[in-house]
């Protein structure tokens, strides 16, 4: 309990599966999330990456307490010590803790911009909101036009706007930055980066990984529904990773190579026994099939994998 | 010959800025072009005037000489930045695939679509899942040309350059046409051959 004093929010063997109907009245569980933790402190700005489909949006929901209904949670969520209930997040959601949306598509498309940013605060916060049009790079005028009249990086800028003017203690911004020119991106970083130093935390998820290395503390790796990484930001360059996946990660950026490895992430209806990166691991081995590594601390991170080092 | 934009200019309505202003492009079979401006410049609006989504306020597109086709297949497919607008909400995914033509199985497999995807609607699967059906819509339409409006920047790097490897192996084999819209200047140095900057 002590430890969960000091961090803001602390994520333990969480497990998210969905209900969905196999044939006719058959139910059956979809596990799309297992053992997964991750621990945010004040001050610091924590990145996700992983896979794509690895259920890194769903740990955004999962947090707020906006999954689909037929959505069935395990394990532990706790923020500053308090477990969050449902009635917790619905008090903290959108106050304490704001989201960064990864979809344009949550914008109100009959809603001007700017009365969509300031929300339903009044007086309305007008020259805070100028401010922070400015900072991104949003033209004058933007707060007058409707979500089709903007382009996908504008669409975006605006998103982040209104997650960075609310009070949140905890902003999860989930891929914040496609479609926004390389300035744009690293302004908005920034502006997340001023945001923890002031004490306040952010979840980061992204698949700009050497952006994410600019700006994060720590970087936790997800693939296939778990945690597989979790390493100091440095450690991405200095190339000191633990786990092959998130090697394989960083090696498959345009400019540290562009290489793919085979195959592709398992399906959450048909997961492997024992690790999950197994079938594409080049170091796998038979104990790597037949059980599913623990998470170990290694060189001031965690790695779950039997040969990280 | 090949794809054109002849003097084409683009607002959204009388009253609106020009968004796009006497653009000329040209682009042949077997060429690779990555297309380049900050964010909020028209470079979406390029491709969708392009594909033939919008018409021209002025100027022309036009595609070995003539105006693009309005029936049947469009021979200029667009992938769009997002995918969750660009697929029938109501349509299961196998009924999004078979519309550009028929299902081709190699194709699944080379973007790592699971079968059991094909029965599922658009809001269960993520959007890097999504997005890879898109891709595979439109190399299966058999099109000529091929406009990727920013296809990538919601994938991780992995499946980003696997899916990059199939687009541009299909596009060498069948000598396509191909405009990357991208923000990263890294990625557009590995898939094109030629830049445009819109201004």
């Amino acid at each position: 309990m002590e430890q969960k004093k000091e961090t803001l929010l602390e994520i333990h063997d969480l497990t998210i599966s969905f209900r969905m109907y196999d044939r006719l009245l058959e139910q059956r569980d979809l596990r799309v999330i297992s053992d997964l933790h991750l621990t945010v402190r004040p001050g610091e700005v924590a990145a996700i990456a992983g896979s794509s489909g690895s259920g890194k949006s769903l740990l955004a929901s999962a947090i707020l307490g906006i999954l689909p209904e037929n959505a069935v949670v395990g394990g532990h969520l706790h923020y500053k010590g308090q477990e969050l209930t449902p009635q917790l997040q619905a008090r903290l959601r959108g106050s304490e803790i704001a989201l960064v949306p990864q979809s344009v598509a949550f914008l109100d498309p009959l809603m001007k911009v700017g009365a969509q940013v300031d929300g339903h605060r009044r007086p309305r916060p007008v020259r805070r909101r100028e401010e922070l049009f400015r900072r991104l790079g949003l033209p004058e005028g933007t707060e007058d036009l409707y979500p089709f009249q903007l382009s996908g990086g504008m669409a975006r800028r605006v998103l982040v706007s209104t997650a960075l003017l609310s009070n949140a203690q905890l902003i999860i911004a989930d891929e914040p930055t496609p479609g926004m020119g390389l300035e744009q991106a690293l302004e908005a970083l920034q502006m997340f980066r001023e945001l923890a130093d002031e004490g306040r935390a952010v979840v980061l998820i992204t698949h700009d990984i050497d952006l994410a290395v600019a700006f994060a503390d720590r970087v936790s790796v997800f693939y296939a529904g778990t945690t597989v990484e979790t390493a100091p930001a440095a450690d991405f360059r200095a190339g000191a990773l633990r786990h092959p996946y998130s090697r394989a990660l960083w090696r498959a950026l345009p400019q540290n190579g562009f290489q793919p490895i085979g195959g592709f992430q398992p399906y959450a209806g048909d997961l492997p026994r024992g690790c999950l990166f197994a079938p594409r691991c080049p170091l796998a081995e038979e104990a790597c099939r037949r059980r599913t590594p623990p998470v170990r601390e290694v060189r001031g991170g965690e790695v779950r994998c039997f040969y990280g080092s | 010959m090949g794809l054109e934009a002849r003097n084409v200019s683009f607002r959204y309505g009388r009253r609106q800025d020009w968004v796009l202003e006497n653009v000329e492009l040209r682009l042949e079979r077997g060429e690779r072009l990555a297309l380049l401006a900050p964010s909020g410049r028209g470079k979406t609006t390029l491709a969708m005037v392009l594909a033939g989504y919008l018409a021209p306020t002025r100027g022309e597109v036009l595609l070995d000489g003539a105006p693009l086709s309005k029936r049947g297949v469009c021979p200029v497919q667009l992938i769009c930045q997002h995918p969750e607008h660009a697929v029938n909400p109501r349509w299961r995914l196998r009924k999004v695939l078979e519309e550009s033509g028929t299902l081709r199985e190699d194709m699944l497999g080379d973007f790592g679509i699971e079968r059991a995807w094909l029965d599922r609607f658009p809001r269960e699967l993520s959007g890097g899942e999504l997005q890879r059906f898109c891709v595979a819509r439109a190399l299966m339409s058999g099109a000529p040309f091929l406009i990727c409006d920013e296809i990538s920047t919601m994938l991780d790097v992995i499946t980003q350059a696997q899916i990059w490897s199939v687009v541009l192996a299909e596009a060498e084999r069948r000598s396509m046409g191909l405009i990357a819209v991208t923000h990263n200047r890294h990625l557009a140095d590995r898939i094109a051959n030629r830049t445009y900057e819109l201004e």
